[in-house]
C-alpha cells in the first residue's frame, strides 16, 4: 500500500481532490463521520498490525492472490495476448470483498458497532454482509426495489448471512437510490455506525480509501505479469466502470506508467443516444454526486437522470471523481459497451474459456473488438466477478 | 441592509435572554416549503400567505432528485415539484416581482448541483435581482464557500447559512459562528429532515449548551418542529425555529390553500404570551 510520501500526481492531493474533482460535499449531518474517517484512515492503513491483518484475510479468507489467467483461445480469437485478472475467484464471487475486508477492518479500529451498505448488483452486499458475519457486526444493506428483483439469489445469500436488507423505494429504485437510503441512514446513526461504501465514489476519504483496498490487484497484475512474460508493465489493461472500484483497483499501480493504455468500459445500455444508458463519462457533465464533485449524467437544470442498464452494478448516473479526473486529462480512455454487446461477450466467453463473467465485467469483454491490440501487445483485463447472479438474464439468451 | 439581519437586530430588543420569568418570549418562525408545490404556480401563493399568516422569515426549497438530508415528506414534495417542471430558472421567473408584494426575508435552500449548474455567478445575480437574501446549501463544503463563493455572495448582499448538529464539535461550531451572519441553522437532532418529532430533554441539553457559548450569532432550530408546542420550547433556547416537513404536510392534505396555511402559521405561533417553564 502507498504511503503519503509516494502519492503519484493522479492520485488524491492532500485537500481530497483529483485535479479538480473529488471533495467532501456533504451536509454538516456527515461531517462528523466524514472527518473522522478522514482524520484517522491513513493512519489506520499504515500501522502495521492493520496491515498484517488484512492481508492475512486476503490470503487465507478470500483466497489471494487471485489467478493472473492466460486465456488463450480468447486471445487466438483477438490476435493478441489476453490475460484475465481472476476476481471472479474471491471468496464470494467478485472484487468487492478486498474492500470490505478492509472497511470492517477500519470500523472496529474506529470502535463502530454497525455497519451499513448500499449494493446495486448485490456484490457488494454479499461481501459486506459476509464480512459483518466475520466480525460479528450487525448489517443494514440498502437496495434497490428493481435490483432486489433482478438480483434475487444475492438478496437471499445476504440475508442467510444475517444482514437486514432494505429496499430503497425512492427515484429510479437502483443503486443511486440505495445510496441515498444508506447515506440517510448514517444522517439517523451517526454515533456507532460505518458506512461501507462499496466503490470509488463518495466523500473524501472513501475514493482514496476504496482505492487503497482495490488496489492490490494491480499489484498482483504486475508480479504476476512479469512472472508470466518477464514485462513489467502491459500495453493495456482493462476493467468496466459503474462507480468504478474494480477499474480503480485495475489501474492503481500503473497510473503513473504512461505507455500503459487504461481502458475503462462503460455500460450504455440500450444505446447511447437511446435515453436508457448508464455511461456517464460519455453523456455526463461535472457535478456533484454523493459528496463529490465529479463527471455525472443530469439535466441542464442539475437533476441526476436516472440511469439503465442490464446490469445492476454498472447502472449508476455518476462515477469516481478519480475517472472523472482520468477522462478529464485523458490519461483514461473511456469507452462504452450496449447491453446486448455485453451479453454477447459473456456468452463467447463462457463458450471459449468456460468462464462464466458477471455481466458487469461482460461489457469489459465487449471491447476486445475494438481495442486494436497487435499480436505482439499484451491486454491485461479483470474480470471483476462471477456470472451466477445472473443466470436469469443469461438464460433468456440461451436457444 | 439585508433583511434577515435586519429582522434579527429589531428582535432581539424583545429577545435577548428575557426569558427567565417562566414567560416565553416571541420567537421568530421561519417556514420551508418546497418551490413549485403543490402545483408549479403555487410559490408566491404559498410564500404569500405565509407572509399574512405571519411567518417572520420564509425559505423556499429548490427542489433536487436527490435530496441525502431530507426524510420522506420533504422527498415527495421534491419529486412532485419536479414532476410539475420545476427548475431554478423557472423558480427565478415566478419570484420575479416578488418585493412588490413580499417583505419578509427569503431564503433559497437547496442541493449545490443545480446551483453549480446555473452556474454561481449568475444564480447569485439572479438571487439579488428578485430580491432574495440569503441561501442554505447543506452540501456545499465550508472551505469551498470560503474560497471561491464568499466574495460572489458577498458582493450580492447574499448571507450564506450553516448548519450545526448535536455532533459538531466545540471547535467547529466556534468556526462556523466566526464565518456566518444572519443566523445558524440549529439541526435538532441526529436525522435527516422530518424523522423525528418534539424536542427532548437531551435537545434542550445540547440547546443550552449553545446558549453557553455566547456565539456572535443568532440561532434557529430546525428538525422536528411541528406546532405551537415545539416552536415554543425550541424558541425558549434560541431566537426562533423552523417549520418544514409538518408544512409540507399541510400543503400536502390542503383543499384551501391561502386559509390553510394561514390558519397553520397562526396556530403555531398564537397563545405565545405563557407556557410552564
Amino acid at each position: 500500500m502507498e504511503s503519503i510520501a509516494e502519492k503519484k500526481s493522479y492520485q488524491v492531493n492532500d485537500r481530497g481532490y483529483y485535479g479538480t474533482f473529488g471533495g467532501a460535499f456533504i451536509p454538516e449531518m456527515l461531517y462528523p463521520n466524514v472527518e473522522e474517517l478522514r482524520e484517522n484512515y491513513l493512519k489506520v492503513i499504515e500501522d502495521p498490525s492493520f496491515q498484517k491483518e488484512y492481508s492475512d484475510l486476503l490470503r487465507d479468507y478470500v483466497g489471494r492472490p487471485t489467478p493472473l489467467y492466460r486465456a488463450n483461445r480468447l486471445s487466438e480469437k483477438y490476435k493478441t495476448n489476453i490475460y484475465l485478472k481472476r476476481e471472479d475467484l474471491c471468496h464470494t464471487g467478485a472484487h468487492k470483498v478486498n474492500n470490505t475486508i478492509g472497511q470492517i477492518l477500519m470500523a472496529q479500529r474506529l470502535g463502530k458497532k454497525r455497519i451499513v451498505a448500499e449494493t446495486g448488483a448485490g456484490q457488494h452486499g454479499v461481501a459486506t454482509a459476509t464480512v459483518c458475519a466475520l466480525m460479528n457486526l450487525e448489517c443494514t444493506v440498502y437496495m434497490g426495489e428493481i435490483d432486489i428483483e433482478r438480483q434475487a439469489p444475492n438478496v437471499a445469500r445476504m440475508k442467510m448471512l444475517g444482514a437486514e436488507v432494505r429496499p430503497a423505494s425512492s427515484g429510479s429504485r437502483t443503486l443511486k437510490d440505495a445510496t441515498n437510503e444508506a447515506m440517510r441512514h448514517w444522517i439517523n446513526n451517526p454515533v456507532d455506525t460505518h458506512y461501507i461504501i462499496g466503490s470509488v465514489v463518495g466523500p473524501h476519504p472513501y475514493p482514496d480509501m476504496v482505492a487503497r483496498f482495490q488496489s492490490v490487484i494491480s499489484e498482483e497484475i504486475r508480479a504476476q505479469l512479469n512472472a508470466h512474460t518477464g514485462k513489467e508493465t502491459p500495453d493495456y489493461v482493462i476493467a468496466c466502470v459503474g462507480g468504478g472500484s474494480n477499474a480503480a483497483g485495475t489501474f492503481y499501480h500503473f497510473l503513473d506508467d504512461e505507455d500503459v493504455k487504461l481502458v475503462a468500459v462503460e455500460a450504455a445500455g440500450l444505446g447511447l443516444t437511446s435515453g436508457h444508458s448508464a455511461a456517464t463519462v460519455a453523456l455526463g457533465k461535472p457535478g456533484v454526486l454523493h459528496g463529490s464533485r465529479t463527471i455525472l449524467m443530469q439535466t441542464e437544470d442539475g437533476q441526476v437522470v436516472e440511469p439503465f442498464s442490464i446490469s445492476a452494478g454498472l447502472d449508476y448516473p455518476g462515477i469516481g471523481p478519480q475517472h472523472a479526473w482520468l477522462a478529464a486529462s485523458g490519461r483514461g480512455t473511456f469507452l462504452s459497451a450496449t447491453d446486448d454487446e455485453a451479453v454477447q461477450a459473456a456468452f463467447e466467453l463462457t463458450r471459449l474459456e468456460g468462464i462464466i463473467p458477471a455481466l458487469e465485467s461482460s461489457h469489459a469483454l465487449a471491447i476486445l473488438g475494438r481495442l486494436g491490440a497487435s499480436e505482439n501487445e499484451t491486454v491485461v483485463l479483470t474480470l471483476s466477478g462471477r456470472g451466477d447472479k445472473d443466470m436469469g438474464t443469461y438464460m433468456k439468451h440461451i436457444d | 441592509m439585508n433583511r434577515i439581519v435586519n429582522l434579527f437586530q429589531n428582535s432581539d430588543k424583545s429577545s435577548g435572554g428575557e426569558s427567565s420569568a417562566g414567560l416565553t418570549r416571541p420567537g421568530l418562525l421561519n417556514v420551508y416549503f418546497t418551490a413549485g408545490f403543490p402545483e408549479l404556480n403555487d410559490t408566491l401563493r404559498v410564500l404569500q400567505a405565509l407572509q399574512e399568516g405571519g411567518a417572520d422569515l420564509v425559505e423556499i426549497g429548490m427542489p433536487y432528485s436527490d435530496p441525502v438530508a431530507d426524510g420522506e415528506t420533504i422527498q415527495q414534495s421534491n419529486d412532485r415539484a419536479l414532476e410539475n417542471g420545476m427548475s431554478v430558472r423557472i423558480l427565478f421567473d415566478q419570484l420575479q416581482g416578488m418585493r412588490e408584494t413580499v417583505s419578509v426575508p427569503v431564503l433559497l435552500m437547496g442541493y449545490i448541483n443545480p446551483v453549480l449548474q446555473y452556474g454561481i455567478e449568475s444564480f447569485c445575480a439572479k438571487c439579488a435581482e428578485v430580491g432574495v437574501d440569503g441561501l442554505i446549501l447543506p452540501d456545499m463544503p465550508m472551505d469551498v464557500y470560503l474560497d471561491e463563493y464568499k466574495s460572489i455572495f458577498d458582493a450580492h448582499g447574499l448571507l450564506n447559512i450553516f448548519l450545526v448538529t448535536p455532533q459538531t464539535s466545540e471547535k467547529r461550531i466556534r468556526q462556523i459562528d466566526e464565518v456566518s451572519a444572519g443566523f445558524i441553522y440549529t439541526v435538532s437532532s441526529a436525522s435527516v429532515t422530518g424523522s423525528k418529532s418534539g424536542v427532548s430533554g437531551d435537545m434542550e441539553a445540547y440547546f443550552e449548551r449553545l446558549d453557553a457559548m455566547n456565539l456572535r450569532n443568532p440561532r434557529l432550530i430546525g428538525f422536528g418542529i411541528k406546532d405551537h408546542d415545539t416552536f415554543v420550547r425550541a424558541s425558549n433556547h434560541a431566537a426562533g425555529a423552523i417549520i418544514g416537513s409538518a408544512f409540507i404536510r399541510v400543503l400536502q392534505e390542503s383543499t384551501d390553500l391561502e386559509n390553510d396555511i394561514k390558519s397553520f402559521v397562526r396556530s403555531v405561533k398564537s397563545s405565545s404570551e405563557a407556557i410552564p417553564a
